[in-house]
């Protein structure tokens, strides 16, 4: 007999579950106001824009240490989401029952370097970041930003990352 | 020093939004330097098991202080951006203390400034973070 293809609600919803468990547990990305919007497994970050955004009132333009932020939490939450996938769509983990308690830990930040393209306007900016490399214990995930359009970037980052100890062997 | 210049300072920084929204505060400027500390607050965290600071609001403190270091460097900038930032992560803020950063210019040419800067909380033998940046010097027409 063949096995039944799962109704692809079930699929979303347990990928939006994780998602939902993976962002909703960082306070920090609710300070930002960041949202991120999932096609399959591609993540894209919103920034909205808003007033305590600003680095400099006059132009007006967003501060730069805000650009950092929101690139460094893209490529976090790219590269957590990652291990995520692999570990939902294998099985391995369950992710009805996840939440923001029961997610495999968070990779740590050890180095972030951000190139400043352009001037942050005063409006929404995206982000999407992609692991180059995930080893056992180290990863390096680069991340581009825009906001009009797609091809003008206005920032754009690499870091290195060290991988929690629960992480999966890859290499 | 002087009153006259920590007051121009300490207005410039309270001009930023994203600035007060972290409750940043300057400690002191000098000649090309600045230091500028931050309260913990548990809207930051990056990590909630931890609750330790996200490295992202690390990076907003660094940034707003090499960029206070450019512009009170003694050839006076009419202002400055960032073109470059990389920061170091070298350890975890621990929660519920305050981060302070300190950056210098350590050269500046016509059009660019270098700048240092190093984030410590209450043990100042143990970076948090370092930093080192290239910013625009924008001259006065």
């Amino acid at each position: 007999m063949r096995l039944q293809p799962e109704p692809v609600q079930a699929v979303k919803e347990r990928r939006d579950r994780a998602l939902a468990a993976l962002v909703g547990g960082v306070p920090y990305i609710a300070f930002l106001g960041l949202r991120f919007d999932r096609r399959g497994d591609e993540l894209t970050a919103t920034l909205p824009f808003d007033e305590r955004l600003i680095g400099n009132p006059i132009l007006p333009a967003l501060h730069g240490g805000v650009t950092a932020a929101f690139l460094e939490v893209a490529a976090l939450v790219e590269l957590s989401w990652s291990m995520l996938w692999e570990a939902m769509e294998s099985g391995r983990l369950d992710a009805a029952t996840l939440t923001p308690e029961t997610l495999p830990r968070l990779p740590k930040t050890i180095d972030f370097t951000v190139d400043f393209l352009r001037t942050g306007l005063p409006r929404d900016a995206y982000a999407r970041a992609r692991v180059n490399r995930s080893g056992r214990r180290y990863a390096s995930v680069q991340v581009e930003a825009w906001q009009d359009n797609r091809a003008r970037l206005f920032a754009q980052a690499t870091g290195h990352f060290l991988m929690p100890d629960t992480a999966p062997a890859r290499d | 020093m002087t009153p006259e210049r920590i007051r121009i300072a300490r207005q410039f920084i309270a001009a930023i939004p994203h600035a007060r929204a972290l409750a940043m505060r300057v400690e002191s400027i000098g000649p090309g330097t600045a230091e500028i500390s931050m309260p913990w607050d548990a809207r930051l965290v990056g990590d909630p098991r931890t609750g330790v600071i996200a490295g992202g609001a690390v990076s907003a403190l660094m940034d707003t202080c090499g960029g206070a270091a450019v512009m009170s460097h003694p050839e006076a900038p009419q202002g400055t951006a960032t073109l470059d930032l990389r920061i170091d992560y070298m350890s975890p803020a621990t929660p519920g203390q305050r981060i302070r950063a300190r950056a210098e210019v350590y050269h500046l040419t016509r059009s660019v400034a270098f700048v240092r800067a190093t984030a410590t909380d209450d043990d100042p033998a143990r970076p948090v973070a370092t930093a080192t940046g290239a910013f625009t010097v924008e001259r006065g027409a």
